[in-house]
């Protein structure tokens, strides 16, 4: 119940705790397992700027993925079908290769996720999007940090919650988020501040009240996501005060059941350049596969991936605190 | 120095240098109480924060304010909660009002 009383379990060390340490102490290691995800971030460019971006996004970014390197991670996927592709940003839809890659990918039979932030729909060229997704039967998984305006634009920017209620009923009209449909629409929770997320299936049910009754828009799924100490998030903590304090509730909350989980163990990220990472967070920091591996998509051999090393840093408290925290909701 | 100390949060758990086994009764019977149960953890977490406010405690509207944010409160159910602390509070107070209506009329003509 460390939740229920943080300040009781917290010393003034742990924020300086190593990550590999802690799992040491509770007899686990953090290893690869089969790769089921191959994670594709085709550029940092995007129509917004929010404030707890990880990637450090926005429109001034020039960052993205160009068509030839766009062509080798589809060489890849050629050699090995990855289950899933799960293409983000930046706002993903910006790169002009975003269409091919989709449906290269869906032709190649991976099943396609897209990390769809809602509001580049109404953003020129791109209001076919929701009949473009429906076509290639993509998963959409879109960001929504509340299902109140204020705290949406708080951390989003000013207009957006309401451009995103707005691309919520153009994707509910072609069919998205319907219960037991085969369209899926999920959404994801994260904090707007310094503080971890409530129960993922009890924030899900006031969402789907909410969204439901205020705005007449329904989803799927509701993915809690924690705010990783990294890039924005981390500029922000460090300017409010708040960055020991969120550190030692990451390593208080250090859950071991959340280690199996963890995304990184079944998935590769890609970057813009090519380069291979444990996950997006570990791109954003600079920190490639372990050296022993092959660094870039050109040499992508899956044999050599499972089992492989992680590379971890203090950032990984972020996703095994509490009921842990992935590209995919809780993991625990 | 003020008589409250923010840093006193996180060395809470040095009051059970003293007396540890009385601190452990109190920190077992503490968090059972904070379980989901009847109640959710939520509503837990607002009944504490009201009460916090009730009783002023500064340490305790810190934790209970994040533990409310963490259980998916937002700040206008927040709110109420307090609201729903000082109204009590507040008729608390004028209830008395009648002892001290009783107290004038028993020596009034």
């Amino acid at each position: 119940m460390a939740q229920s009383l943080p300040v009781l379990n917290s010393d003034a060390a742990a924020a300086t705790v190593n990550f590999n340490d802690k799992l040491a102490e509770h007899g686990l290691e953090l290893r690869g397992s089969t790769i089921e995800t191959l994670q594709v971030n085709v550029g940092k460019l995007c129509n917004q700027a929010c404030k707890h971006c990880h990637v450090d996004a926005s429109p001034s970014r020039t960052e993205i993925m160009t068509r030839e390197i766009v062509n080798l991670v589809l060489d890849a996927i050629r050699k090995f079908r990855f289950k899933t592709v799960d293409i983000t940003g930046g706002a993903p839809e910006l790169n002009p290769s975003f269409r091919y890659l989709v449906a290269e990918v869906r032709s190649h039979g991976s099943h396609v996720i897209v990390r769809h932030n809602l509001t580049v729909l109404f953003e020129p060229g791109q209001m076919d999007l929701p009949e473009f997704f429906r076509d290639h039967r993509v998963e959409i998984i879109s960001s929504l940090p509340y299902f109140l305006e204020d705290q949406t634009d708080a951390q989003r920017g000013k207009g957006v919650f309401t451009k995103s209620i707005q691309a919520l009923r153009r994707l509910n009209e072609i069919g998205y988020g319907m219960d037991g449909g085969e369209l899926r629409l999920n959404l994801v929770y994260n904090p707007v501040g310094a503080f971890l997320p409530p129960s993922q299936a009890s924030i899900e049910a006031d969402f789907k009240r909410e969204l439901r009754t205020r705005y007449d828009v329904s989803f799927n799924q509701l993915y809690t996501i924690t705010n990783m100490p990294i890039k924005r998030f981390l500029e922000y903590l460090r300017r409010s005060g708040n960055e020991e304090r969120y550190r030692r509730k990451l390593v208080a909350a250090f859950n071991p059941q959340a280690v199996p989980g963890l995304m990184c163990r079944t998935l590769i990220s890609v970057d813009w350049t090519g380069r291979l990472y444990d996950c997006d967070f570990n791109q954003m920091l600079d920190l490639g596969v372990s050296s022993e591996l092959p660094q870039s998509i050109a040499d992508w051999d899956p044999a050599r991936f499972t089992l492989r090393r992680i590379v971890t840093g203090p950032h990984c408290f972020g996703c095994t605190a509490g009921a842990g925290s992935s590209c995919g909701g809780t993991v625990a | 120095m003020g008589y409250y100390n923010e840093e006193d949060l996180n060395r809470f758990s040095e009051v059970g240098k003293q007396r540890p086994d009385l601190f452990e009764k109190f920190m077992s019977w503490y968090e059972a109480c904070q379980a989901d149960g009847a109640l959710t953890r939520r509503e837990k977490a607002l009944i504490g924060l009201a009460v916090a406010h009730a009783i002023q405690c500064p340490y305790c509207i810190d934790s209970y304010a994040q533990n409310c944010l963490e259980a998916g409160s937002n700040i206008e159910q927040m709110t109420e909660a307090i609201h729903m602390a000082s109204a009590i509070r507040g008729g608390a107070s004028l209830i008395h009002g009648l002892q001290a209506h009783s107290s004038v009329n028993k020596v009034s003509m």
